[in-house]
């Protein structure tokens, strides 16, 4: 049974690498919305304040909301890369994060190779993340580039790369930003049958979005932030209004 | 496909559990290090890509590198070359290894930025991958020790074996470091340049380029200087001293001191080193 369970929650940024003394003069004067001093007297960005939600097994859920709203550090979050300064996180079930599709992937490798690497950054064998490559290669369609350093690849390639492997070791949770949509068209039909496939299996899919007809298409829950906080949260109709699909 | 086991991640900020989770990192980290065996492999690999002799290069650039200064140094401080030269060789070598741990560590978590904010990953791994990447470069430089040895005609002692536990303990400092270093140099980016410069006065302090009983009377006090305890843990015994029980203890108590540090560091801070990168 995979679970997300958030409560109260808060990430903040402390801007380290700053002139803190003209920054705070120049911020804290005029507009004091997210950026606030901490009780050590730093300067920190408010990028997420009290999220309190739960997200069991089988919810779609869309993240929406303008830029700069907290939706990829809050996928973070879940990821296990920010610790939070308040609040509760549990999440239950692996994770397979689709946040950025080059993190860990060294161009000078092939993309088999590629797919070896990822295998150990997950704590699995050599011989586990060759086992995995024969299957990604099968799914991602790469044919002979699959043999290729991923640095000669186009963006759509390594989008496919990426999708496959991260798909490939079917993880409880799925954590997906937007930009798997650079995929062809082909290549979009198979991963809408494999998202549909991995989401009947019962587990979870968070996506950080701007496209609603996705969300409409593959959500059934969305939860909208702004300035760090949730504004709605509830059926897909509920937050976006009632549109017909265009 | 395979259905992985159904983990429980569970944070809570007001009981933060922090050495616990220290110490699920260190675990964690050293369970995966054949990831930081195949990032080090990597480093080195892609350093010397399209190179015919590929890593052997840095075996080749010591050895030059070391004929040049044997040759000035006996001239300049009137030495025997056969007598300086190979004792010259092994201080170089082993310094090197020293002050490159110690730059590398410097760079084991910023250098991971990409990483470090898109996945989570025990960070005890990016210092493995620091230990095992100058294990690597080492791997090429000590052999040349035997080849100036059998030049010399050198034999070595029976101490030699010595030298593994010595090389053992620098790897432990050498990951002690980059926890420490790799932290502080993540917070403050102030810290690699002073580190630099420290390096390089310690180079003409510490005995790499002199012997170590020019210094006279001061000989019993060098071991306070913890880059000649450690130094001499390995050169010592490549030398066909056991480099005498002083130096050991101090050397085990250095790296004792920079461990404690490190953990105490790593276990209070690990939170924050995402947002630090």
């Amino acid at each position: 049974m995979a679970l997300v369970d958030v409560a109260d929650l808060a990430i903040e940024f402390p801007l380290y690498h700053h002139n803190a003394r003209s920054l705070k003069q120049r911020i804290l004067a005029s507009s004091p919305l997210r950026l606030k001093k901490d009780e050590d007297n730093r300067i920190v960005v408010a990028a997420l304040r009290d999220l309190t939600f739960r997200i069991g097994n089988g919810e779609r859920v869309a993240l929406v909301g303008p830029n700069g709203a907290g939706k990829t550090t809050l996928l973070r979050t879940i990821a296990g890369v920010y610790e939070p300064v308040a609040g509760t996180l549990r999440v239950e079930g692996e994770i397979g994060s689709l946040i950025d599709p080059a993190a860990g992937m060294d161009p000078l490798l092939t993309g088999r190779e590629n797919v070896v690497l990822r295998a150990l950054y997950r704590g699995l064998t050599e011989a586990d993340g060759r086992a995995l490559a024969d299957e990604v290669a099968g799914f991602a369609g790469l044919g002979e580039f699959f043999e290729v350093p991923i640095r000669g690849y186009s963006a759509g390639m390594s989008v496919r790369l990426s999708f496959a492997m991260a798909t490939a070791m079917t993880p409880a949770i799925l954590l997906m930003d937007e930009w798997f949509l650079a995929g062809d068209s082909d290549f979009m039909k198979k991963a809408e049958t494999r998202l549909s496939k991995l989401v009947t299996d019962a587990e979870i899919l968070i996506i950080a979005t701007h496209d609603m007809t996705i969300v409409r298409k593959w959500c059934t829950r969305a939860i909208r932030l702004e300035g760090g906080r949730i504004l709605a949260d509830g059926t897909v109709d509920e937050v976006l209004g009632a549109e017909t699909v265009t | 496909m395979h259905h992985a086991a159904n983990p429980v991640r569970e944070f809570d900020a007001a009981a933060p559990r922090r050495r616990e989770r220290a110490r699920e990192d260190l675990e964690g980290g050293f369970a995966r290090w054949r990831l930081a065996w195949a990032l080090a492999r990597g480093d080195i690999t892609h350093r010397y890509r399209g190179s015919v002799l590929g890593p052997f290069w840095l075996t080749i650039s010591t050895g030059v590198m070391l004929t040049a200064l044997g040759v000035l140094y006996a001239k300049l401080f009137k030495m025997d070359v056969a007598s300086y030269l190979p004792w010259l060789s092994v201080s170089l070598i082993v310094w090197a290894v020293i002050s490159q741990v110690v730059t590398d560590a410097t760079t084991s978590l910023t250098g991971a930025e990409g990483v470090i904010r898109q996945m989570p990953l025990p960070y005890t791994v990016h210092a493995l991958r620091v230990v095992f990447r100058n294990a690597v470069v080492a791997a090429h430089n000590l052999p040349l020790i035997f080849v100036v040895f059998a030049v010399f005609g050198v034999t070595p002692s029976w101490t030699v074996v010595l030298a593994i536990p010595g090389l053992l303990l620098l790897g432990i400092a050498g990951f002690a470091a980059s926890i420490f270093l790799g932290m502080i140099c993540a917070r403050f980016r102030d810290i690699p340049p002073i580190v630099g410069s420290i390096m390089q006065i310690a180079f003409f302090v510490s005995p790499v380029i002199w012997k170590p009983e020019m210094v006279g009377h001061w000989e019993p006090y060098l071991p306070i200087n913890p880059f000649f305890a450690l130094m001499e843990t390995v050169r010592g015994p490549l030398m066909g001293t056991t480099g005498g029980i002083v130096v050991w203890l101090t050397a085990i108590l250095w790296t004792g001191l920079l461990t404690l540090l490190a953990w105490t560091f790593f276990a209070r801070f690990r939170g924050r080193i995402a947002f630090w990168v």
